[in-house]
């Protein structure tokens, strides 16, 4: 009996402590979306709260009929979907050398490339800027794609790597004789067999690419080009004082997030964890 | 402890079974061809760029024109002596010893309170507690500049109304307390990511040993001192190292909430080195920054890799 009573009250105390964080975690969130469809008066006086006034759709209206933003829109998702496609192209190249195929220098090249995992690309602000400018790619989207690419290699090679070594070679001796070219192995079968890995490294990339600030602060000055995240920023410099649509901005893009997550969260967390990934 | 330590590391060195030649495997030709597109970004947007801080950071060098006036180690005499750049440089291990000593354990803590899968609503605290990780950070940062608002920001008001007589804290413009505005909301946003990875770990662990210890008559603090956190030991390992790498890359929350102000009270050395760098255009100094950073964070990665990681690693510890 006294078990049982230590057991309730340790149940209890645990959600008390998951329910005060979750709150904790989740009150800046909800006062941006609940900010989002209130006044900027309401907002002022009271920062968390249910709208009195009514819900007010025009800080969303103002934003949505606002061409600029649908031009941030694209250029986000241009940047987005060229990173990704890049990043699994290439890295599932080089993750395949790099497991199933025996040359010299093997072990050194994927040193090499392991090196990037340690350096993020804060450290190196000033030479990819210089680099950028010297390939004439300032003011470029390419400008800010390659170096993503770039830094995002390591780490997809990485989760990819741990993938392709687990593929029996008996398959791959098997396709073989089958007459299939070591090319016609990759493609139609090991490719197949790993769309759980790619789909992880896929979404993670997703994830960095959307949400890539700096290096578009970095290689970006025409606003034409911008994506969402320096578009948001600037969005708040002109209207610093009417909370309610920067909430409204906020709100736009924190829902698609989380929806993404909900949508792609198994990926997600085996991506990150390095979890086994089964078909 | 050794018998559990062989069930501890999973993580056994990859096997070397697919190292041989295949006979349809030719060559040159198709490794070329594999290599070289992801080899040729990952050299030139990363690696090559890398290796020219330290050439740069011995000129003097405004960017413009060509690169001639070469003086040596002057920009890290200059360094040395700059008293923003050791403010800076303090900011960021105390963000990094922030990071260890406050967020790895409240990430363990919950990680430990949802447990394994047989807590209701697990998914759910989960998820509201991951989120924050995949908001981009200037999103994180435009959310906090209203939380910390000095009138009528989420926390004064909530505070406000828990405590009474409570008076208005300026977050973000105190210099004593900015950095710890800055860390809160670095902690809200990263606490998630460590705490996924240590669930992830705790799967790795048999439930039957924690299971036979109980019966064996250990209190639950015994179980989590003696079994539970000593299995977790490869993910606590881990999760420090990448906690002390992703505190000095800390610079969108920063730049945005603060510039590094006030009075560079929150200025990192990430921070300080774009502002040399970039806006006022010292690539030479900024590039010595730059070296200095790196040359931290190297050997904090081998320093670390080589004495801490290795057993988590090597077969000689298995």
């Amino acid at each position: 009996m006294t078990l049982r009573l230590g057991s309730t009250f340790n149940t209890a105390l645990k959600y008390l402590i998951l329910i005060v964080v979750s709150l904790i975690v989740m009150s800046p969130v909800l006062t941006a979306v609940l900010g989002s469809i209130r006044t900027n008066g309401e907002f002022l006086t009271t920062p968390f709260g249910l709208p009195t006034q009514g819900i007010q759709w025009a800080n969303y209206l103002d934003i949505l009929l606002d061409p600029i933003f649908w031009n941030l829109m694209k250029n986000s998702l241009f940047i987005t979907v060229a990173v990704t496609v890049l990043n699994i192209i290439l890295s599932s190249l080089l993750a395949f050398v790099f497991t199933r195929v025996q040359f010299r220098g093997r072990g050194f090249l994927f040193n090499v490339l392991s090196l990037g995992l340690l350096f993020p690309i804060v450290i190196a602000i000033l030479p990819i800027f210089l680099q950028i400018r010297s390939l004439k790619l300032i003011n470029s989207l390419w400008g800010v794609i390659f170096p993503l690419v770039a830094f995002g290699l390591p780490g997809s090679v990485v989760i990819l790597r741990g993938f392709f070594i687990h593929v029996p070679n008996e398959l791959e001796d098997a396709s073989y004789i089958d007459g299939c070219t070591t090319w016609g192995f990759f493609i139609h079968i090991l490719l197949p067999l790993a769309r759980p890995a790619l789909t992880a490294v896929a979404v993670l990339q997703i994830i960095a690419a959307w949400n890539d600030y700096f290096v578009a602060y970095l290689v970006l000055n025409d606003p034409k080009l911008w994506p969402l995240t320096l578009g948001i920023q600037q969005f708040q410099g002109k209207y610093s004082t009417d909370f309610a649509r920067i909430m409204a901005y906020v709100t736009l893009l924190v829902i698609p997030a989380i929806l993404f997550y909900l949508f792609a969260e198994k990926y997600i967390v085996t991506g990150l964890t390095g979890g086994e990934l089964k078909g | 402890m050794s018998a559990i330590r062989v069930r501890v590391l999973p993580r056994k060195r990859e096997k070397s079974g697919n190292e041989r030649q295949r006979p349809g495997a030719n060559n040159t030709l198709l490794i070329t061809a594999f290599l070289l597109p992801g080899m040729l970004v990952f050299v030139l947007f990363l690696l090559w760029p890398i290796t020219q801080s330290l050439p740069l950071s011995l000129y003097k060098w405004n960017g413009l024109g060509p690169l001639t006036e070469f003086i040596g180690g002057d920009n890290y005499t200059r360094l040395f002596n700059d008293s923003i750049f050791q403010e800076s440089v303090k900011h960021s291990f105390l963000i990094m010893s922030l990071s260890l000593i406050i967020q790895l354990p409240l990430a363990l803590g919950l990680a430990l309170i949802l447990g394994r899968g047989d807590l209701w609503g697990r998914r759910i605290f989960r998820a509201v507690l991951f989120v924050p990780y995949i908001f981009s950070e200037i999103i994180a940062a435009l959310i906090w500049l209203y939380v910390w608002k000095p009138v009528n920001g989420l926390a004064n008001v909530a505070l406000g109304s828990l405590i009474p007589d409570f008076t208005p804290i300026s977050w973000l413009a105190d210099r004593q307390i900015v950095l710890f505005g800055i860390f809160a909301v670095i902690t809200w946003k990263y606490v998630g990511f460590h705490m996924i990875l240590y669930m992830a770990g705790l799967q790795n662990i048999p439930k039957d040993l924690e299971e036979a210890a109980r019966v064996d008559g250990a209190t639950e603090r015994h179980v989590l001192q003696y079994i539970t956190l000593p299995l977790l030991g490869s993910t606590i390992r881990l999760t420090v190292f990448l906690s002390v790498l992703g505190s000095f890359q800390q610079f969108v929350i920063i730049q945005v909430m603060t510039l590094g102000g006030p009075a560079n009270a929150s200025q990192v050395i990430a921070t300080y080195l774009y502002k040399v760098g970039i806006q006022q255009f010292q690539l030479g100094f900024g590039s010595a920054i730059a070296v200095i950073l790196f040359a931290i964070t190297l050997v904090f990665s081998i320093g670390y890799q080589r004495i801490v990681l290795r057993r988590d690693y090597s077969p000689e510890a298995i």
